[in-house]
């Protein structure tokens, strides 16, 4: 039975309602019974994923849609995003690299670390540019007898 | 946002009344760190973060605002943090640019040891 488990949110395009969303996936994801660690990376990344969605892909546009949608297989999470804003520069996935912290006080980066934290708790990242709609996708593992 | 803050006579102590630093509470978070530290003459703050659940990048970044914002003449401790924000800061390596303290109270204790 739970292994069927799947659903699917949409919402505007701004902070709060990204705020909103991840407490209703969170609600939808508690039949997993996932430990806190594993809710962790699900939220860290949904968070940094949506946000980026809010941030660059619609930016001043407030009346862009996000379609989410989540499909348990096993002991993976197969997440995907959608939506019509502009897409990612270049149309690829950026690297993601950690910025590097060796560097003086005034230097210490304030952003950059999105990414990084997206493809290092996630696996099979995927990016699609279809017509007009961005589509990224990628799964989490979590452990647990759910 | 909200704060709850006390001050000894070596350090400023200010705690984060708010469940998360996101995306939506970063630039709050940074105004609000930003007049509290400007208010005090204390050379030591530390930010207590054990009401904080959740944090991301935009979060993140804040912190690091505001640590620069204070140059530096004065330190930025933290104390206090819960898994999932102990877990960002240790993927992304920031634990290794601030000290960070289980239990604001382990803060005193190299007071009154030194």
């Amino acid at each position: 039975m739970l292994n069927k488990l799947q659903f699917s949110i949409d919402f505007p395009s701004s902070d709060m309602s990204v705020r909103n969303a991840l407490e209703q996936i969170k609600q939808s994801l508690s039949p997993l019974d996932l430990s806190m660690d594993d809710m962790a990376s699900v939220e860290v990344v949904l968070g940094e994923v949506l946000n980026n969605v809010v941030e660059h892909a619609y930016g001043q546009s407030l009346d862009g849609a996000i379609v989410l949608s989540c499909v348990r297989k096993n002991h993976m999470l197969r997440f995907c995003v959608e939506d019509e804003g502009k897409s990612l520069p270049n149309g690829r996935l950026p690297m993601g690299d950690l910025p590097n912290l060796d560097v003086p006080l005034q230097a210490i980066p304030e952003g950059g670390f999105g990414w990084y934290l997206v493809r290092n708790l996630s696996f099979d990242l995927s990016y699609k540019r279809i017509g007009q709609r961005n589509v990224l996708a990628f799964s989490i593992p979590f452990e647990g007898n759910g | 946002m909200d704060f709850s803050c006390n001050e000894t006579s070596d350090v400023l102590f200010v705690k984060v009344e708010a469940e998360r630093i996101d995306a939506a509470a970063a630039i709050s978070f940074k105004e609000s760190m930003r007049e509290i530290t400007g208010k005090s003459a204390a050379s030591h703050v530390v930010l207590d973060l054990s009401k904080v659940g959740f944090i991301d990048s935009s979060g993140l970044g804040a912190i690091v605002a505001v640590m620069k914002l204070m140059g530096g003449t004065t330190r930025l401790d933290l104390a206090g943090l819960t898994p999932t924000v102990d877990k960002v800061f240790r993927l992304t390596r920031m634990d290794s640019i601030f000290t960070i303290y289980e239990q604001p109270e382990d803060v005193e204790k190299i007071y009154k040891v030194g």
